[in-house]
């Protein structure tokens, strides 16, 4: 028998790896699944509402037939593509400060306020975009409800880029930098590049999340039922219409509701899956 | 430094300067609103259990609870499943299985809170109060935790909403973290004779800690401010009790509630210092898992 | 890069495109009530058909939102399920006018699943129920107003609102009007401290409407277009006649007929007298500034409102299981509404 010290148990330290990989194979499953239960719920009930003029048209009150999310769409669109915009260079910038000028308490102060934002309510930072956007202009805008957005997306694109750019091992920084390339170039044309996958998730993650918000936009882009694309202007926004729908009586907005929420989901499903078959491409062509 | 350097430096730090005003003056605003019912209520605010708008009587103590309960479950469910799934994900998982999974449970993050309410309440309470609650009661009902009526609304349910929103963030940064840690350190440690699943649990994951817990504080964040999903299962009921089955209240849905509605400024303001208090709550807990990323990096500078 | 760059504008050239024609109409704005969402957007659209320079924009944020938004001058009128007291309107600094606009019902829903005839109960019971004195639902005082109905030993999970309500303050006005105990311990309100020990609170009509769904032994108020489009059994209640009556527009509308004389300081129609009077309703109302310096603004804001609460507007009340104002009410509001400056 090999009674040698790297086979001392190793039947029933085999076992156990099995089991581990058993549990942890359970619990990918487990979360998979439940988002397929409450996908199948959501698909039972709206997969019927979903027709063009449900994609294109405005919306009717209850007894017209038809309508639609058209503008409730397009509002989406703008205020979180304007929300994107202004988080990425802010929580970029933070998170390269904080990774390349990491030490000392301001940088820890920094980290520790991003941390606790991520811990405020959706509502709070509603009434903060309000207080300082709306109350003074007098005029609900989809500009505050990007504002509100961008505050959620904040903390997870600054922690990740940080983390994404320590992880660049330092050699290939050195590398860089004795090349003679300024801190600046090394960043963005070595470091960045190298860390992107992870912010993008990481962008992704945030997108998603702001994208099935609602609480920050009733005092923010107040909503609307007419097409609006001035984001000086309330406009609507496909969840706050979800939102509105699915907690109304009728049946008929009801489906309505859960067709705008499977068009939520299906949306961020294909901007994902966008997002990394691009990066895939990317990858390849610089030949990393 | 070269004039680019400059021009670097001063781009990035301005960009964080924004950053920290935005945080510092959400602060502000919130100290502004709560000032009236700060300055009515004082310190009794935080441990009085009435919340009478029409008395205008208002006690944040059962949310507070209602709050810690509900994150505590969600985090330690969540923390679980998703640390798993993610080191099943990054090191075990063939290509074929691991992108969809991943995919899928990275979907989670997508689902609008009010389906999560609205499934929750016609989908998983039910399920709670005929299947899990009872079943729980049997093995535990001799706890405290686990006694009492069961309404199918209540911490629990809650708690497991929670969970399912916050394990996408567990899971998919942990498992970038994960997958980031070289692979010299897993063939070393194969290399000593270690199982595969040894090295995952053993090595890979105590030295991905750190980002992990990141990971986990991040999804602590949100399930802390989370407000609609929660207010449809938990049952709205501003009172302490020991079972996990009870319905309660948390900080957030209160306001989520009854924000629209309230006209009077001590309300409003009441309101609003609740808001204060969870960014208090929020503080106090990203400090404590500070401390214990200083305690933990100070020893391993030994 | 130049295709992009062309299919870019001829996108954003599409979306102007699509903006302009709304851009070319005057938007009002309005802000409050839930309740009153589903009847105002049948409403407006209505009018929109018929005067397409004028697009009214109505959002619900809850009666305390609009009052707020009211008040900052954000929104040309606000919505709300209770009136405006003498507080509210002092931090408006202005010359206010308050409105009925729409009538509602609060039915009393329930849950057994083996009882297949309607529940008789009295107000005095529905009282003891929520105070949390009457907890089981085959207790003597409901056996005995329901004769042949096999009741189930079960307890009774008293479902309220949880989010500040006009449906709540309808309903708690009710309960202070026939339970003495109920007035001096809870009280009237949007916001109240529920007192029964197994009291679940729901967020929104259909929070409670669907608690109330999905638990064996609920019961629970709700607005009476949730009951109806959800078919869900509700009680019959012996109103102050003593007849017993159910929640519909009917009976809504009786109750409202016998206030002729409603107000805004004198508004409640909760328990009234009159046979088929249903004693949980209530009016919802709007507030519009007497003095606009915007005199065209003023106008459209006047035409709209005057339309809404008369014979017209109240027409699309009943399509969406509203209640119509009764006829000498609809001439008050006209005859209110007059004192615009315009």
């Amino acid at each position: 028998m090999n009674r040698d010290l790297s086979t001392r148990g190793l039947g029933r330290r085999r076992a156990m790896g099995s089991l581990g990989t058993g549990l942890a194979l359970f619990c990918a499953t487990l979360a998979a699944a439940a988002l397929l239960a409450i996908l199948g719920y959501v698909v039972v009930q709206g997969i019927g509402a979903i027709n063009w003029s449900f994609l294109t048209q405005l919306p009717h009150p209850v007894g017209v037939p038809g309508g639609g999310v058209g503008n409730g769409i397009l509002g989406s669109l703008i205020i979180i593509g304007t929300a994107t915009l202004m988080a990425v260079p802010i929580g970029l910038l933070t998170g390269i400060y904080l990774a390349l000028f990491g030490r000392g308490p301001v940088p820890e102060a920094l980290r520790f306020l991003s941390d606790v934002l991520s811990g405020v309510p959706s509502i709070a930072i509603g009434l903060f975009a309000y207080a300082v956007l709306v109350a003074p202009l007098k005029h609900f805008s989809a500009f505050s409800a990007s504002f509100g957005f961008m505050m959620l997306m904040l903390p997870l694109l600054v922690r990740t880029s940080e983390q994404a750019i320590r992880s660049v091992p330092q050699t290939v920084r050195e590398g860089a930098l004795a090349l003679g390339m300024s801190n600046f170039r090394a960043t963005v044309s070595i470091v960045l590049p190298t860390a992107m996958p992870a912010i993008i998730t990481a962008l992704l993650l945030a997108i998603a999340r702001v994208t099935g918000e609602t609480a920050p936009l009733l005092f923010t882009a107040f909503g609307s039922q007419f097409w609006e694309s001035n984001p000086g202007n309330p406009m609507a926004e496909l969840s706050l219409q979800v939102f509105t729908y699915a907690i109304s009586p009728y049946p008929s907005w009801q489906s309505q509701a859960w067709g705008g929420a499977l068009l939520l989901i299906v949306a961020v499903f294909v901007l994902s899956l966008g997002a990394r078959l691009f990066l895939r491409r990317a990858m390849q062509g610089s030949g990393t | 430094m070269s004039p680019a350097d400059r021009g670097f430096a001063a781009v990035v730090y301005l960009g964080s300067s924004l950053f920290a005003i935005l945080i510092i003056g959400l602060f502000v605003e919130l100290v502004l609103g709560s000032w009236p019912s700060i300055v009515k209520f004082g310190p009794a605010f935080i441990f009085s259990s009435s919340w009478d708008p029409i008395n205008s009587k208002f006690g944040a103590l059962p949310m507070i609870y209602g709050t810690v309960v509900t994150s505590l479950i969600a985090i330690i469910l969540a923390s679980f499943i998703g640390i798993m799934a993610a080191v099943f994900l990054s090191d075990f998982a063939p290509r074929w299985l691991g992108q969809p999974l991943s995919f899928l449970i990275e979907l989670l993050a997508a689902v609008p809170s009010v389906v999560y309410g609205l499934w929750g309440l016609f989908v998983l309470s039910p399920f709670v109060r005929t299947a899990v609650g009872p079943a729980l009661q049997k093995v535990f009902g001799w706890t405290p935790l686990f006694s009492g009526p069961i309404y199918g609304v209540g911490l629990l349910t809650a708690g497991i909403i929670l969970a399912l929103m916050i394990v996408p963030t567990v899971t998919a940064i942990s498992r970038d973290v994960i997958a980031a840690i070289p692979r010299d350190l897993r063939e070393a440690s194969m290399a000593l004779g270690t199982t595969k699943w040894e090295t995952a649990i053993r090595v890979v994951l105590p030295a991905a800690r750190i980002g992990i817990f990141g990971a986990c504080i991040l999804a602590l964040g949100r399930a802390l401010g989370e407000t609609i999903a929660v207010t449809m299962v938990i049952g709205n009921r501003p009172e302490i009790s020991a079972s996990l089955f009870a319905p309660s209240y948390t900080l957030a849905s209160v306001i989520a509630n009854e924000f629209t509605e309230a006209t009077t400024n001590i309300y409003i303001s009441a309101l609003i210092e609740l808001g204060l208090i969870l960014f208090f709550v929020s503080m106090i807990v990203n400090g404590l898992a500070r401390v214990m990323i200083w305690s933990v990096r100070g020893s391993e500078r030994t | 890069m130049k295709r992009s760059l062309r299919r870019c504008c001829s996108t954003l050239a599409v979306v102007a495109a699509m903006t302009l024609p709304a851009a070319a109409a005057t938007q009002l704005t309005g802000a409050g009530s839930s309740f009153d969402y589903p009847f105002f957007s049948k409403a407006f659209y209505v009018y929109n058909q018929k005067n397409p320079d004028v697009t009214v924009n109505y959002q619900s944020i809850g009666s305390g939102g609009g009052i707020q938004q009211f008040t900052a001058r954000n929104v040309d009128f606000g919505a709300t399920d209770v009136p405006m007291n003498a507080d509210e309107l002092s931090r408006t600094h202005a010359a206010v006018l308050q409105i009925p606009v729409t009538l509602g019902g609060a039915a009393i829903a329930y849950n057994l699943p083996d009882v297949t005839a309607t529940i008789r109960l009295t107000r005095q019971v529905i009282a003891d129920i929520y105070l949390g004195k009457i907890l089981k639902w085959n207790d003597p005082q409901i056996a005995r107003l329901n004769h042949g109905v096999k009741l189930p030993d079960m307890p009774i999970v008293v479902v309220h609102r949880s989010d500040g309500s006009g449906t709540s303050y309808i309903f708690t006005d009710f309960l202070s009007h026939v339970s003495s105990a109920w007035k001096s311990k809870v009280g009237t309100g949007k916001s109240v401290v529920w007192p029964a020990p197994s009291a679940i609170g729901a967020k929104g009509n259909e929070g409670v409407a669907g608690q109330v769904r999905s638990t064996p032994g609920a019961i629970g108020y709700v607005e009476l277009a949730y009951v109806i489009e959800n078919h869900m059994p509700a009680a019959l209640i012996q109103n102050k006649e003593g007849r017993w009556v159910a929640c519909t527009t009917e009976t809504v509308a009786a109750a409202a007929a016998t206030k002729p004389d409603v107000s805004a300081t004198s508004f409640s129609i909760v328990d009234t007298a009159g046979v088929n009077s249903y004693p949980i309703s209530g009016y919802s109302w709007i507030v519009v500034y007497r003095d606009n310096s915007d005199r065209g603004r003023a106008k459209l804001l006047y035409n709209v409102l005057s339309w809404l609460a008369g014979p017209q507007g109240q027409d699309n009340a009943k399509s969406v299981d509203y209640v119509p104002l009764p006829r000498n009410v609809q001439s008050a509001a006209e005859a209110t509404l007059r004192q615009m400056q315009r």
